[in-house]
């Protein structure tokens, strides 16, 4: 395996061996990956490949079957539930369909996570923060429109204002621009890269679209049948003589 | 993706297996409820706005039901008594059936329609689309915040609308009674209330909250395990109904036995 070395030496995310399968289906096969302080990592791959799967092991919404992940020094799987809780204040988690609370507005998705987390904050410093996040992701007009009153790309801008909110060290993008047209999709691109200057998040953006990837990650990390098979940056991975990166790489061209 | 290595093994069969192992996921899921009941911090607006769901929500549809449910039932009874020469005693007979049976029974089960199935569907449905993931990744105890409020909310407001079914009942009977006997209003509650002792207002309150309860966490079960898309949602509200009745009218052999056993 082609593997590079992540630039800065100060990992977040350290995983070694990692298997996961689903009945009989093994989804994961001994995976390793480290993420270096304010890098930004894009997981490729098909779909089915077990990129989702991954970020959930990391965020602590699956459980793997064996290996060892490391994050923010902690071991994943020797934390308590309390710990754990600690642990995903840390992390943020923007999910594939945005899951934002249908039943709540804009401002409520937002404050949801902060008043129950920091619950010392007055009122007014709760407004301040919602404001806050919502200017960065640049939709502060939709602050009290319901989640079915926004587009796509809104959706996805709130989901990530919404984890952006707890001041998370480590971002999770799941598919960032899946469903999205062209130019919404490179309104996010540009959105994670904003995130990561702003905020030095450090990141790991799971996708199957290459212009995401090239555009918002410094190393590309090319899943496939449940492993990394090479690891390095966007032309690096692609320059290698493997039929299924290559594959892989005129499926999007065409698409 | 490739097949795992090891075969899974089985102790009976796969579906008995699956079978136990659901009933003990099942039984854990309501034992959490009482451990994360009494730990805070407590989602108090989230419990008012339960009840207000549960309780306010239902009112139109109890008293008509509740309403309808005294009227027939004393318009069925008396041609029965009257042939008996035992009119005088349908207020009675009437309030032994409303409170004993019919008012915990009928509001329960209207509720598990009504409010078992949004439950399991809300829940479903928040499931699915990852709702309840993203709670739990924002360090939020979704279990707490979506479990515990609608289970409380069900547990104290179906005994609240059993109690008013009740009166709705009871007030649809004397409507019946006044129109043929010209009984007043009074001397009609005298007579219901002269045959119901505090064991059967008892019965009546724990019957409410068994329901409520069994409404709530089977509705919260099946809406927390849903699966598979829509179809998932549409199956976890259907199921929430079906099994929350079943639990209903196996609870109410069980109260009944208990309250008859008591009574001699």
């Amino acid at each position: 395996m082609h593997q590079q070395t992540p630039i800065k030496q100060e990992l977040v995310i350290r995983i070694r061996q990692l298997y996961k399968s689903f009945g009989e289906n093994q989804v994961l096969r001994g995976i390793d990956l480290d993420v270096a302080r304010e890098e930004n990592v894009v997981v490729l791959g098909r779909s089915g490949s077990g990129k989702s799967v991954l970020i959930k092991i990391i965020a602590g919404l699956l459980k793997p079957d064996r290996g060892e992940i490391m994050v923010l020094g902690k071991d994943l799987q020797q934390l308590q539930p309390n710990e754990l809780q600690e642990l995903r204040l840390r992390l943020g988690f923007s999910f594939q369909n945005s899951a934002l609370y249908d039943s709540m507005t804009v401002r409520e998705n937002l404050e949801f996570p902060l008043i129950r987390n920091r619950r010392h904050l007055t009122k007014k410093q709760v407004d301040t923060e919602v404001e806050e996040v919502l200017g960065a992701v640049g939709l502060t007009q939709t602050i009290n429109q319901m989640p079915a009153e926004l587009s796509g790309g809104q959706r996805k801008r709130i989901g990530i204002a919404r984890t952006l909110i707890l001041r998370p060290q480590i971002m999770l993008y799941d598919e960032p621009t899946a469903g999205l047209d062209p130019t919404t999709s490179l309104e996010i691109n540009n959105l994670i890269r904003e995130v990561r200057k702003k905020y030095q998040t450090s990141a790991i953006v799971i996708t199957h679209d290459l212009t995401c990837a090239r555009n918002t990650g410094d190393r590309i990390a090319m899943l496939l049948d449940g492993q990394f098979v090479t690891q390095g940056s966007f032309e690096e991975v692609f320059k290698i003589n493997d039929e299924r990166i290559q594959s892989f790489y005129n499926y999007n061209f065409i698409q | 993706m490739q097949k795992a290595e090891k075969k899974q093994r089985y102790v009976l069969s796969p579906g008995i297996d699956m079978f136990f192992v659901k009933i003990f996921d099942a039984w854990r899921f309501m034992l959490r409820f009482f451990t994360e009941l009494l730990k805070p911090p407590f989602e108090w607006d989230e419990i008012v706005k339960q009840c207000y769901q549960v309780g306010y929500r239902s009112l139109g549809l109890i008293s008509l039901t509740g309403f309808i449910t005294g009227l027939v039932f004393t318009k069925q009874s008396r041609p029965s008594l009257s042939d008996f020469g035992a009119a005088s005693w349908l207020p009675s007979l009437v309030a032994i059936a409303i409170i004993r049976a019919l008012a915990p029974l009928v509001t329960s089960l209207i509720c598990a329609g009504k409010v078992g199935s949004n439950i399991g569907a809300e829940l479903g449905s928040m499931k699915v689309t990852e709702q309840v993931d993203a709670m739990e990744v924002s360090a939020t105890n979704p279990y707490k915040f979506l479990v515990v409020s609608r289970v409380l909310a069900t547990t104290i407001m179906i005994p609240v609308l059993t109690c008013y079914s009740a009166f709705i009942g009871l007030m649809g009977s004397f409507l019946d009674v006044h129109a043929h006997e010209k009984t007043s209003l009074t001397t009609f509650f005298e007579n219901a209330f002269s045959k119901i002792t505090f064991l059967d207002i008892s019965a009546t309150l724990v019957k409410a909250i068994c329901y409520g309860f069994t409404i709530g966490i089977v509705s919260c079960y099946k809406g927390y395990h849903a699966s598979q898309g829509t179809e998932g949602v549409g199956r976890a509200a259907n199921a929430s109904v079906v099994l929350s009745m079943f639990f209903i009218f196996v609870e109410e052999i069980v109260i009944v036995q208990i309250t008859n056993y008591l009574r001699t």
